[in-house]
């Protein structure tokens, strides 16, 4: 008989003695021609069941079996017959893509007349071809991921294992990973993917849904799909407005989770639930509940017992910002030049008082200039950004203490205590004496942060690191809120909660500016910025920029349609000229 | 076995070229050796010369002019007569000065009546070795003006036994040609134990070692591959000291290459052994960094005898110091440069780095496997 690809039997695993498990009698067969999604919440396991697989941790009981080698005793015929790319793409960045792929080869026993042959498959496979001696430190996110793949499957190896491969990764290059990856599956191969973006897990031929060290779910992501199929709903033509609406839905009993997808809100219902009552969510005479499509992610959400739920506290406790005047922020023909390569060219927007207003666009296209302009962060070379009517650059320190910032990665110090976090940033934003001891302990009652004041931020739980980043982004009760990629690699149920949050504080009059790669974050924005290539291409609500682009082959588009459609209409059009 | 050594060669290139692509390692292999050789062989020196001291001059005679025009002429002192003590106490108190010789004002005349005639000497104590060098010179200055005294006088010879002295292997007592020859050891310290520990965290820190370990290599290799280049840097930076240290700042060579050579390999592997044990524990370049240099670099400098004699410790410490690497080969580096091939001294010291070089690689090869915890 043929062997599987991997087979896991009874698996458990801890990292110390007195841990929790963190994978506990795990029990599943890999197949081959197959892609396998491993799909779960932050803290699932993902990580350490690769590491399990790829024979860099043993098992802590039970055993792995790979195509009949014991992980444990087999190691090094194990290694000749895998290919591993962990989260850091496992690349030298000191060293060029040429330099890579031939130690890469060297390690893995590639070597006479096939090893040109390999070489130029994999760089016309990646598209690298063109950047053979660019050092592989200068490539973007996208060419990153691309040279590890390439590095990973120098050997051909019978099995893949991807460690979120996509994160950070913008949606073109996720499209082109996948597309890359299903060619190999065509051929055999067996694929096991961790990812934290459920419309990939959604196209993987089987799932492993883990939570908590515990498998919960094994098998076709539609087998899960069907378990909300009928209880997925879409409240269209919502008169008043949507972040209230879906506030108001998930407090209803009937309401498992709630989304905003553009002018709409999706809910999926509790099973056996009844339809709620559009009248008490307050959405509008013209209101109307259009049932649609269940996606792996409901499923998801719903098998885990559902969204967070609830309103914000911390929304609730803050002040109506007041005096900000309509318009919060601008950029005025902003450009940056580094050198003689333009990373922003003439980008000019107006973000209203309370509105959230996203910025979008491939890894490299100037997303990030463009945002650390705006937050004061990098000089423009021409043009301004102002914060409430305030000049970044001729009153910076004024503009600054009217915006919240929080970083990519949750940039708190994690040596420090939750508590020491929030003194620390209460002081740099300029509270003191009574009014900081007030706000610290209000941000601590506020996000029950009470039981983990003592521990050190770096090892909070996921979410309470975004809680604690965000409280101390929010503590000056800032006009303007700036967040860059603020979810990035984080789980649906935690993003859920984040947005409650962002919505909350919309609601009290805060401007939102947000750079992110996930879409479902995108929809929540009233307004899109899509920049390329230095330029700001297209800007209108998430529902225009779909409607735009629809067109007889595909009428209803996703926003990561959309956004793949625009590049490639711009792409055309300059082509077009240039010729 | 053929790709066992492929791959070996694979590591060991790729470990060059990163260490010319990046700054930090360039930094520490060559920038970082230059600064402390120069530093050492131009800005440190431990030799008094020209110390500023104050001659209060209260006697009027003949003889007590002769013995301040002495001090004058010293080519150690850079003497500031005068009358008035008080003022050359204040010179003293603010640090302008280092030491006071007082020649009373009744120094004439208690050498007439060929009594004792004595002549105070205060050093400034707050800098002890100064304090000895001024001390030391005074009465060198003094015994050679009570020479010329009797010379003058017909009753030379008279005196009774006089000391000779003489040094040996430095005749002229340059700190410089005692200094280089440890910093050259410091440099050693540093390239075989801080770059190796830092080179090894860095492929932790960005996820390549994990990538490394999904591959066939075997830990085995991934440990030579990285003890390869950094021997050979180490060499090379030795090598290139010593280079310097003869051309440039003329210090003598009295040993052999071979000699050099052996001592050299002997600490290297010591210090790459302590390097790559230090990688094992530390998984970040900063705590890789912050552990080398508090049991690497500060130990060179500090325990090494390097500046500080050894005899002159505590008992304690002078037991720590048997476990330094550094101690041994700026004993045999000393050796080497001042006096010759000595095998009696620098043997049992080379036996000793390998014997410390044998512990630790044991010490590290216990410890690494190829899984990541």
């Amino acid at each position: 008989m043929e062997q599987a690809p991997a087979t896991i039997q009874g698996l458990s695993y801890r990292f110390g003695p007195n841990q929790p498990p963190a994978l506990a009698e795990l029990t599943a067969v890999i197949r081959a021609g197959a892609v396998t999604g491993l799909v779960g919440p932050d803290g699932a396991g993902k990580t350490t069941l690769i590491r399990l697989l790829a024979g860099l941790l043993l098992p802590g009981s039970g055993a792995i079996s790979i195509f009949g080698l014991d992980t444990r005793s087999e190691t090094t015929r194990l290694h000749r017959i895998i290919g591993y790319m962990p989260q850091k793409f496992g690349l030298y960045e000191d060293l060029s893509v040429m330099q890579n792929l031939r130690l890469y080869a060297d390690l893995q026993g590639v070597t006479g007349s096939v090893r040109q042959q390999v070489f130029a498959r994999l760089l016309a496979f990646t598209g690298l071809e063109p950047f053979q001696s660019r050092l592989a430190g200068r490539l973007s996110g996208g060419m990153k991921q691309k040279l590890g793949l390439a590095c990973a499957l120098i050997r051909k190896p019978r099995l893949l294992l991807l460690d979120e491969p996509s994160v950070g990764v913008d949606p073109v290059s996720r499209r082109e990973l996948w597309r890359m990856v299903q060619e190999l599956v065509n051929g055999e191969m067996a694929v096991i993917w961790s990812t934290a973006y459920l419309d990939e897990a959604e196209q993987c031929d089987e799932v492993l849904l883990l939570s908590e060290g515990r498998l919960i779910f094994a098998g076709p992501p539609r087998e899960l799909t069907k378990r909300v199929s009928g209880r997925c709903f879409q409240i269209r033509n919502i008169a008043g407005n949507r972040r209230r609406v879906l506030a108001n839905a998930v407090q209803r009993p009937e309401v498992q989770d709630g989304i905003v997808q553009g002018e709409n809100v999706r809910i999926v219902l509790r099973a056996g639930a009844g339809r709620p009552e559009l009248a008490t969510l307050a959405a509008g005479a013209e209101a109307r509940l259009v049932p649609v499509a269940p996606r792996f992610e409901d499923a998801f959400v719903d098998i885990l017992g559902g969204g967070p739920g609830g309103t914000s506290v911390l929304a609730a406790a803050m002040t109506q910002v007041a005096d900000a005047g309509p318009i919060t922020v601008e950029a005025q023909g902003l450009t940056k030049r580094f050198g003689d390569f333009t990373a922003a060219r003439d980008i000019s927007f107006a973000i209203r008082r309370g509105e959230i207003f996203g910025l979008l666009g491939p890894n490299g296209a100037g997303k990030s200039t463009t945002f650390k302009m705006m937050c004061g962060l990098l000089r423009p070379t021409a043009g301004t950004g102002r914060v409430v009517g305030l000049d970044l650059q001729k009153a910076p320190g004024q503009a600054r203490s009217r915006l919240g910032y929080m970083a990519q990665k949750f940039s708190l110090y994690g040596d420090l205590s939750a508590r020491q976090n929030l003194e620390f940033f209460s002081g740099v934003y300029g509270l003191s004496g009574a009014r900081q001891k007030e706000t610290v302990t209000r941000m601590i009652d506020i996000f029950n942060l009470g039981p983990h004041l003592q521990v050190a931020a770096r090892e909070l739980p996921l979410g309470f690191k975004q809680r604690l980043a965000l409280s101390c982004a929010v503590m000056h009760e800032p006009a303007v809120l700036f967040l860059d990629e603020p979810t990035s690699g984080v789980d649906p149920l935690t993003r859920r909660e984040f947005w409650t949050h962002i919505n909350g504080l919309v609601e009290r009059g805060v401007t939102v500016l947000v750079t992110t790669h996930f879409m479902d974050e995108a929809e929540y924005c009233d307004r899109i910025a899509l920049i390329y290539r230095g330029r700001l291409i297209a800007t209108g609500s998430p529902d225009e920029l779909k409607g735009s682009t629809a067109n007889a082959q595909l009428p209803d588009p996703t926003l990561e349609d959309a956004f793949i459609e625009l590049l490639r209409q711009w792409d055309n059009r300059n082509r077009e000229e240039a010729a | 076995m053929n790709g066992r050594l492929r791959r070996l060669k694979a590591l060991i290139r790729k470990e060059f070229v990163q260490v010319v692509r990046d700054p930090s390692s360039l930094l520490i292999a060559f920038v970082l050796p230059m600064i402390l050789l120069f530093l050492f062989g131009y800005g440190v020196s431990l030799d008094a010369k020209r110390i500023r001291i104050g001659v209060a001059l209260q006697d009027s005679g003949e003889e007590a002019a002769a013995l301040a025009a002495a001090f004058l002429a010293s080519p150690y002192f850079e003497a500031r007569i005068s009358r008035d003590a008080r003022m050359l106490e204040a010179d003293l108190l603010a640090g302008r000065s280092r030491g006071l010789v007082v020649i009373a004002s009744d120094f004439s005349r208690r050498l007439h009546q060929a009594g004792p005639a004595p002549v105070q000497i205060i050093a400034d104590g707050s800098e002890t070795n100064t304090a000895n060098y001024v001390q030391n010179y005074a009465q060198g200055v003094l015994s050679t003006w009570a020479s010329l005294q009797r010379l003058k006088q017909g009753t030379a010879g008279q005196a009774g036994p006089r000391l000779v002295p003489r040094i040996w292997f430095n005749p002229e007592l340059e700190s410089r040609d005692s200094l280089v020859p440890g910093a050259i050891a410091i440099i050693m310290a540093i390239i075989g134990t801080l770059l190796t520990a830092m080179v090894v965290s860095r492929e932790w820190e960005r996820g390549t070692m994990e990538a490394l370990m999904a591959t066939p290599v075997g830990i085995a290799e991934v440990i030579i591959g990285k003890l390869i280049p950094y021997f050979l840097l180490g060499m090379i930076a030795m090598l290139g000291s010593v280079a310097i240290a003869v051309f440039l700042f003329q210090v003598p060579f009295r040993g052999s290459l071979a000699a050099l050579l052996l001592t050299s390999v002997a600490f290297l592997l010591a210090a790459l052994g302590q390097g790559l044990l230090i990688s094992t524990a530390a998984k970040n370049q900063f705590v890789a960094a912050q552990i080398a240099m508090v049991t690497g670099f500060l130990p060179a400098f500090l325990l090494s005898g390097f500046i500080f004699e050894i005899a002159s410790m505590p008992l304690p410490i002078r037991g720590l110091t048997h476990i330094i690497p550094a101690r041994y080969l700026v004993t045999n580096l000393q050796t080497l440069f001042l006096v010759g091939d000595v095998w009696p001294l620098l043997l049992p010291n080379i036996l000793i780095l390998l014997g410390l070089a044998v512990v630790l690689f044991f010490v590290t090869a216990r410890k690494t496997s190829k899984r990541l915890r």
